[in-house]
Formats: C-alpha cells, structure tokens, sequence
C-alpha cells in the first residue's frame, strides 16, 4: 500500500513541480495561500483545464487539436446570441456544446476517413471558424447577456466557484471514461501502435473520430464558462488558448505520440500554469518577464521529464 | 526517477527566484497600503506601453508602488488580472479596457471587492466608475479646425472625414470641429462623411468626395488613419490640400515631417497614465475627484 502510494506520487512528478512552485511562490507572496486566492486560481485555471482535459483524448491518440480556441469562441458567440434573442439560458448552453461536437466530429471525420493529418485538418478548420465568429459576430462583442447567464461563471455552491465544480465534474468523467471503461482502453493502445489496434479489431476510425467530438465539447463548454465570466462574448474569445491548453497536457506528462498519459497529468499540468500565472502576477513580476519565465518552466519541465525515458 | 524530480523542483524554484528578482528589481517593496494596480489592454502596442510608463513615473514619484499587468487584448485574461491585483490588497485599480462592455464583470467584482475603479482612454459601459481619463477630443477638434482657419486666413471649403458613427472618440473630435468651424463667414463645410476610422474607407470617401465636390481647400480627418488614405486620394488627383489627423502616431508624424500631412492631433497616453495615478491615489486618500478628467492634447506640425 505504502509502496503504491509512493509509487503514484513518483508517476505525477509534475505534481511534485506543483508543490515546489507552491511552496517558492508561497514565501515571496504570503497572498498566495490565502482562501480567496486559492478559489481565484481554481476559477482561473478551469477555463484551460476543461479544454485541455478534452485535448488529453486527442493526445492520447497522437493526435493535436488546433481549432480548440476557434471552436469556443464560435460556439460561445452563438450561445450568447440565443441568449440575447430568445433569453432561454439552458438551450443556449446545450447548442453551444452541440456546435463544439460538430465541429470536432468534422476535424475527426476527415482526419480518420480523410486520412489527413491533424495539424493540417485543425490548422484549417482553427482559422475557418475565426473567419465563422468574424462573421457571426460582425467583429463585435456580443454583451448583455443578464446576471443569470453571468452566475455561472460568478457565483458559487457551497463555497466552490461553479466553473471549478464544472472542471471537476468533467475531470469525473474523463478519468472515468479513461481508466474504467473499454472506449479507454482502446483509446491507449489506438495511442500505442494504431496499426496493431485496427488489426487486432478495434475501429480505429471511431475511436479517433470520438476524441475531436469530446474535445469540441470541451472546448464549447470552457466558452460557456469564459462567456459568462466577463458577460460577452468576443469574437477574438480563445486565442491561442490551444497552446496553453497543450501545454498542460504535455506538462501532466502526457506523451504527444500519443499512447501515454493521463488526465491526472494534465489537471495538474493546467494547475502548474495557473498557479504560475497568478504568482507571477503577486509577486509583481514585470510584464515583460512574465512570458519568458513561463516558456522556461515549460521547457525546463518537458526535459526533465524526458530524462526518464 | 526520484533524481529527476528532484532536479525538476531545483531547476523551477531557480526560474523562478531569479525571475521575481530580475522582474522586481525595480519596485521596492512597500506596505500594504500604498499599492496601485493597474491592468493595460495590451503592451503589443507603443500607445499603451507609453501609458504604463507614465503611470509608473509618476507613482514612484509620489512614492505608491504600482503593479501594472497586461490583458493582451483578451477579455478574460483582463479579469484574471483583476483578479489577481485583487488580492494584492490594491489600494484602488487603474483599468484601461479591452472592450467597454467586457469589463464590466470585472469591474463589478473590484466593486464587491471595496476596490475604487479608475478607467483610461476607453469608457467603461456599466459597473461603477470612480473616474475616467481619457483626450480631450472635443478640445482637439477645436485646435484641428483653428489650425485649418489660421492656415486658410479664416476663408475656405472644408471636408470632413468622420470616424464610426456614433463613437465617442467620433462625437467628441466632431463636436469640437465644429464649434469653430460653424456660423464662421467664408467657411464652408462642403462635404462631411464617415470612414470608420479606416484607412482604406478614407481613400475611398475622400476620392468620392473629390468627384462630387472638387472645390474645397482642407480637410479633417477624425484619425491619422483615414487622413493618411486622404493623402492617398488628393495625391493621386494631383490635389493640394491641407490635410489634419487626429492620434499622433507614428506613421501620421512621418508624414508631418515629409510635408505630406499638415499636422496631426497628438494624444498623449503618457500624461493619461500619470493623471490616472494622480486621480487614484487622490482617492486612495478620500480626496474627491472629477468624474471625467480630459488629458490634454498636442499639434503636431512642420
């Protein structure tokens, strides 16, 4: 048991990672560990964890996903216009993640059937759908989407902001579908080795298809909760959000051939950029430095990682 | 394995020791109750980094300690930075807005926080405001239209390059052109058309404007942008005009220089960031303060 314990703790060395940088940032800002503070990261973190939780499935069958930032702020513009015409919040939320699983089951289906790359289907369909919320949107903000819409991204139950509630509840999920479930698993060895997957049975082409859907859900979903944060939705919403959101995958451990990882990872991962942005913004660094700081941790995280191998 | 995790938390905690330490070598720390926070749209752009600078001028100057972040023009990005600065137990918060209608969240939750808000340059469209600084836009459209008339000896046929109808920016530098410009015998205003601020509209409008109404003399533009385009169009006429713009900016003031633009109204976001620091820390102080402070601006000549 104890033996288990230690060995799980050793499998998240970014977790390890996470603490340290706790810990640095703790003593130079005492701010940090405060209650509101905490919640302050957790709802800043949610926003990229829940994308990068749907990223992780695509990782995981050594593919990438591009297009996550055009797909929130599509579906979060289309969202906010059906809230302001019809008013109904709950259809509105429900479209939102619909057009998120279209759009994915579009980069899946001709990344699978296609047979062309992801980085090329995803550089595409990232670029078509900012061009789609140019002219949705007009190249306006979408606002005045009322205090209830503004609730869930503001207020909170039982003490926990609801947009960490939703990333929790998504982490449920996702770990549950990975570890528990005959999807995940094949979804691993589909990761291993495609070949041996589709010979030995399996349809690859789903499976694969399946990870774009669920990422495109979890991109609207981040949307919803971004939208609702700042009460409008922006047609320049989720840029460059995909970076951030590989990041974490890739911080968590995870693989990009694919094959290995685990959402675990990539919570923590998201929480290492979380806790780094907020430190770095109480401990007072410069702007200037704040970008070169964060591509070193990452640099610097990613080889030590690959030490191991 | 145990090795590189461990080699992994030396190499993050030395990252970042050393960034807080090159990062703050700056600011001296000071107590809690002399801390300004300041969130800027963007540094991707001279304007606001010349804002930030004069923020930060003049705080060290009255002895506040000022953080300043920036939102890269990404509305969330503002509100985690607020966020942020929030718990920093700022004494009040200096925003200049990636979008007036997108702030307002965040402005609510400095609000809830007791936290006075100070808004530069753009207008915030709801929560509550303690102050707004921003140009004196309806004091530049005078100097714009006095510099036409002392240009034309008080007689001439003037063009008018609006901005985005209904803009305050639009509005303001209008309403100042023409306090002076109206009722003013032997001036005329012969054409007046909106060109959204745009560069290309503005070559387009003024090349229209030169078809339909070739008798006039100058014209004002409500931005260097659209000026610029105008130049475009009056060159290609082989027309000679005065030309005036209105920001400042570096293309505008080249193009002073080469004698192509008359002159152009230069904003100053430099004076901006230190008059919004002055206001926040007169609230700081309980001090009260105008609910509009105009920055004023410059003309830019040969």
């Amino acid at each position: 048991m104890k033996k288990n314990l230690k060995g799980s703790i050793l499998k998240y060395k970014s977790l390890v990672g996470l603490l340290v940088l706790c810990i640095v940032i703790s003593f130079i800002s005492p701010r940090f560990l405060g209650i509101a503070n905490i919640k302050n990261v957790l709802t800043q973190v949610s926003v990229n964890a829940v994308i990068a939780i749907g990223m992780s499935f695509v990782i995981l069958t050594g593919g990438i996903d591009l297009s996550v930032g055009s797909i929130l702020a599509v579906s979060a513009a289309v969202a906010a216009g059906m809230i302001k015409s019809t008013g109904n919040i709950s259809f509105a939320i429900i479209v939102a993640i619909a057009i998120g699983c279209l759009i994915g089951f579009i980069n899946g289906f001709l990344i699978s059937k296609g047979r062309i790359q992801a980085f090329i289907v995803t550089l595409a369909t990232m670029i078509i759908f900012r061009g789609v919320t140019y002219v949705y949107t007009d190249g306006i903000p979408i606002s005045g989407l009322g205090q209830s819409f503004s609730g869930i991204g503001n207020k909170t139950i039982l003490g926990l902001p609801i947009p960490v509630l939703i990333m929790v509840i998504v982490f449920g999920i996702a770990y549950y579908i990975l570890s528990q479930t005959r999807y995940g698993r094949y979804l691993y060895a589909l990761g291993g080795n495609e070949d041996s997957a589709r010979l030995s049975g399996i349809n690859t082409d789903k499976i694969k298809t399946l990870v774009y859907v669920i990422c495109g859900a979890t991109a609207a979903l981040s949307g919803i909760i971004v939208t609702s944060r700042i009460g409008s939705a922006s047609p320049n919403a989720g840029v460059s959000f995909e970076l951030d959101a590989i990041a974490a995958v890739v911080l968590g451990g995870t693989s990009l051939a694919g094959g290995e990882g685990s959402v675990v990872g990539t919570i923590i991962g998201a929480l290492i950029i979380g806790v780094l942005n907020n430190g770095l913004n109480l401990m007072n660094v410069s702007p200037f430095y704040q970008s070169i700081i964060k591509g070193l941790v990452i640099l610097l995280a990613v080889l030590v990682e690959k030490k191991k191998k | 394995m145990k090795k590189s995790a461990k080699l992994l938390s030396l190499m993050l905690s030395t990252v970042l020791i050393i960034g807080t330490m090159v990062g703050c070598s700056s600011q001296k720390a000071t107590d809690g109750g002399k801390k300004i926070g300041m969130v800027v749209s963007t540094l991707n752009n001279p304007f606001f980094v010349s804002m930030k600078e004069g923020a930060e001028k003049k705080a060290k100057e009255l002895g506040y300690e000022i953080v300043v972040l920036d939102s890269q023009n990404d509305a969330s990005k503002e509100r985690s930075n607020v966020e942020d600065l929030v718990q920093q137990g700022i004494v009040d918060l200096i925003i200049n807005p990636t979008d007036s209608d997108a702030v307002v969240n965040s402005i609510t939750f400095a609000n809830d926080s007791n936290i006075k808000v100070i808004t530069v340059d753009r207008m915030a469209n709801g929560g509550e405001v303690a102050c707004h600084v921003a140009s004196d836009n309806i004091k530049g459209g005078e100097m714009a239209a006095q510099f036409i008339l002392d240009k034309l000896n008080g007689k001439g046929n003037l063009v008018e390059l609006q901005g985005i109808p209904g803009a305050s920016a639009t509005r303001d530098r209008g309403k100042g052109f023409h306090n002076i410009v109206d009722n003013k015998d032997g001036v005329k205003i012969v054409a007046s058309q909106a060109a959204d601020f745009d560069r290309q509209k503005g070559l387009n409008v003024t090349e229209n404007i030169i078809q339909a109404t070739p008798a006039f003399d100058a014209i004002f533009a409500h931005n260097d942008e659209m000026a610029l385009g105008a130049i475009k169009a009056s060159k290609s006429a082989n027309k000679d005009v005065i030309i005036v713009g209105f920001d400042g900016n570096d293309e505008a003031k080249k193009a002073v220089a080469s004698g192509d633009l008359s002159a152009t109204i230069a904003q100053k976001p430099d004076l901006m960031g230190s008059i919004a620091v002055e206001n926040a820390i007169k609230i700081a102080k309980g001090e009260t303060v105008e609910k509009e402070v105009p920055v004023e601006l410059e003309l830019i000549k040969k």
